[in-house]
């Protein structure tokens, strides 16, 4: 952005945002460099810049100077115009807030967490990439980051419904599952809304979308713009509210869930009044309950945990019981809580001077991939998918992406299935 | 005054007192800062936050295998120099005589030559730890004057300490002198820059312990 660097704004939000487990965790890091060695941007590049550790530089430099222990010696150096403009680079388009190195961190830090409040720090301040800034922007403004306007939500349910001769209920009334979308899989990969409907109804779930909320990436949150972020979560309760459902399900993406299931309350500013589930729960649920049966699903994969499904969702089990319908699932290495990122998370994938990073980074998953010697690549993140996707294109690899919901609708076991 | 006379007496008594007062002040200054109370619902049946955080303490004692690309050095070299210090001052029968002092506790002591060759070692591996820290890229980038600040304040009593246990270089008074004072040094910097980590160690651990069990993360 072109627009002045507003210090003050910047300081002021960083005085905001550090809460006491924050300024633990700028006060805990002894640089050990640790991280450095578990971040797939650092991985990638070689650059010491990458080092998730050196993000934190801007932030303990304002808590030093404003509110630290010895804030009124006066000692501490003034947060700069040059520290805030290195930083974006480092802050936005290098750090997926995967938590990789939040789990090796001897001292226990989240950096993760440092990151999405220094992000609204360097937002106050005028910075943040325009792109992702956009994209939070036409969330509030559109509904979606993408442009998925209520209208043509309307028209591409009514498409969906028709081509695939699916029932896909819009506003229906009350219903006791809201579910939501990521205007990603509308926009791009439409295949998995049909299979999120066909799985549901083959499952007999009383579910609906709402044209009041039904977008599930909460990129507010992952552009800094605290504003936002509670403009989207509000929407979807409200959309729950006005369904009556208890119970709200995250499609294919890991940040949409990580937002509302583990940050909704706090955004809302109390509980949320539902449950939130990502849909590879939701599902392992009903398998569970015996509602949905899979047949066996022939092809040699692993899969990809999104980072914030797993290692910082808690889900990782669940998606592991919905891979039991495939003939010859691998783990990768490492996999689960450990796995490599995609590289797009946390709003990078919307950052196009991030592309070639991301390439980079994909290299990783590859290799993780060409060794467990699986020909596709499962996941529950249409995010990942992208991300991975372009980054597939890119390196003209062969293997298959997977959408986990799209290959267990095609194998719904059943009669419900002949319905759909 | 004889310096010892004074290293003994006024200074170690400063010293401390700014140790004990400093420790208390920025640990109650992080613990005034606004809270943040999460809302959201946990997952069911996971742990409490004190069993997390407690759990969270032990765990990361040692990286998981998954983090086979992890280069050890940090790891074991910290564990060399740590247990060393603790050893040193823990266990060296002078030290624990001035420790019966302060609190009237005592145990037993290690001989003294064990503890001078430990002494030795913790030097050796204070050493590399600095060659690390200057010859990592990383490290280098995002190491400050605290860390070589900390690091040289941790060295001197050791050094000094050695010195004086061998009588080397100076009169022993004066180099007990001398090591009194460097170690009043290293109480006086202690709440003020990264060897405050020997505290937050277990307030950050825990913190990150709890967070991560309300999701329900498991490693």
């Amino acid at each position: 952005m072109n627009a002045p660097v507003d210090i003050n704004k910047a300081s002021a939000k960083f005085l905001q945002v550090t809460a006491e487990h924050l300024a633990v965790y700028m006060e805990a890091c002894v640089r050990c460099g640790l991280c450095a060695e578990v971040c797939h941007f650092h991985q990638a590049s070689g650059d010491p810049r990458h080092t998730p550790a050196y993000k934190l530089v801007p932030m303990t430099k304002a808590y030093r100077r404003q509110s630290g222990p010895f804030a009124w010696l006066g000692l501490a150096p003034k947060l700069t115009e040059k520290d805030l403009t290195e930083w974006e680079e480092l802050l936005f388009d290098t750090c997926n807030m995967c938590g990789r190195c939040t789990i090796v961190c001897p001292m226990g830090i989240d950096i993760a967490s440092m990151t999405a409040a220094a992000r609204q720090a360097f937002v106050a301040a005028g910075l943040g990439p325009e792109d992702l800034e956009q994209s939070a922007q036409n969330s509030l403004d559109h509904g979606s980051p993408l442009g998925l306007t209520v209208d043509k939500l309307e028209e591409r349910i009514d498409w969906l419904a028709d081509d695939y001769e699916v029932d896909i209920p819009l506003d229906k009334g009350k219903a006791e599952v809201l579910l939501t979308i990521s205007s990603i899989e509308m926009m791009k990969y439409p295949d998995s809304v049909v299979a999120m409907a066909k799985l549901f109804n083959a499952a007999g779930v009383d579910w609906t979308f709402s044209t009041k909320g039904y977008e599930a990436t909460n990129f507010g949150y992952l552009a800094g713009r605290a504003d936002i972020a509670k403009a989207m979560v509000e929407r979807i309760v409200a959309a729950a509210e006005e369904t009556g459902a208890k119970t709200v399900v995250i499609p294919e993406c890991g940040h949409a869930y990580g937002v509302l299931r583990w940050g909704g309350g706090n955004i809302h500013g109390k509980p949320l009044p539902f449950e939130v589930w990502h849909i590879t729960e939701y599902l392992a649920k009903l398998k569970r309950e015996g509602k949905l049966k899979f047949k066996p699903i022939d092809g040699k994969v692993t899969y990809h945990d999104p980072c914030q499904v797993s290692r910082r969702g808690g889900a990782k089990d669940d998606a592991r019981y919905l891979l039991e319908s495939f003939k010859e699932f691998r783990e990768m290495e490492p996999t689960g809580n450990y796995n490599w990122c995609c590289g797009g998370g946390g709003g990078v994938q919307a950052i196009q001077r991030s592309a070639e990073i991301r390439y980079k980074v994909f290299r990783i998953k590859m290799d993780q991939v060409e060794k467990a010697g699986a020909d596709a690549l499962v996941s529950s993140c249409a995010n990942c998918r992208l991300t991975m996707d372009e980054s597939k294109a890119h390196w003209k690899w062969d293997h298959d992406l997977v959408s986990i919901v799209e290959a267990l609708a095609d194998a719904i076991d059943g009669p419900a299935a002949a319905k759909d | 005054m004889e310096l010892l006379d004074f290293a003994r007496g006024p200074a170690i008594s400063v010293a401390l007192a700014i140790f004990v007062f400093g420790t208390v002040w920025r640990l109650v200054a992080l613990f005034g800062l606004p809270r943040m109370h999460d809302l959201s619902v946990p997952r069911p049946g996971t742990p409490g936050p004190i069993v997390a955080g407690t759990k969270e303490i032990f765990r990361r004692m040692w990286p998981r295998h998954e983090f086979s690309q992890l280069s050890m050095f940090s790891f074991l070299n910290g564990y060399v120099f740590h247990i060393g210090l603790a050893i040193i001052v823990f266990a060296f029968a002078p030290h624990i005589l001035f420790l019966k002092g302060l609190t009237g506790l005592h145990w037993p002591a290690l001989p003294n030559n064990v503890v001078y060759a430990v002494g030795a070692i913790t030097v050796i591996s204070l050493l590399a730890a600095l060659i690390h820290r200057l010859t990592s890229p990383v490290l280098r980038l995002i190491s400050t004057m605290n860390d070589y600040f900390s690091w040289f304040i941790t060295l001197l009593p050791v050094v000094t300490g050695l010195m004086a246990a061998s009588h080397l270089g100076a009169r022993y008074e004066t180099l007990l002198a001398i090591h009194i004072l460097s170690v009043c040094a290293l109480l006086i910097w202690f709440p003020f820059g990264k060897l405050m980590h020997a505290f937050l160690i277990f307030i950050s651990r825990g913190t990150t312990g709890a967070f991560l069990a309300r999701r329900g993360i498991q490693f």
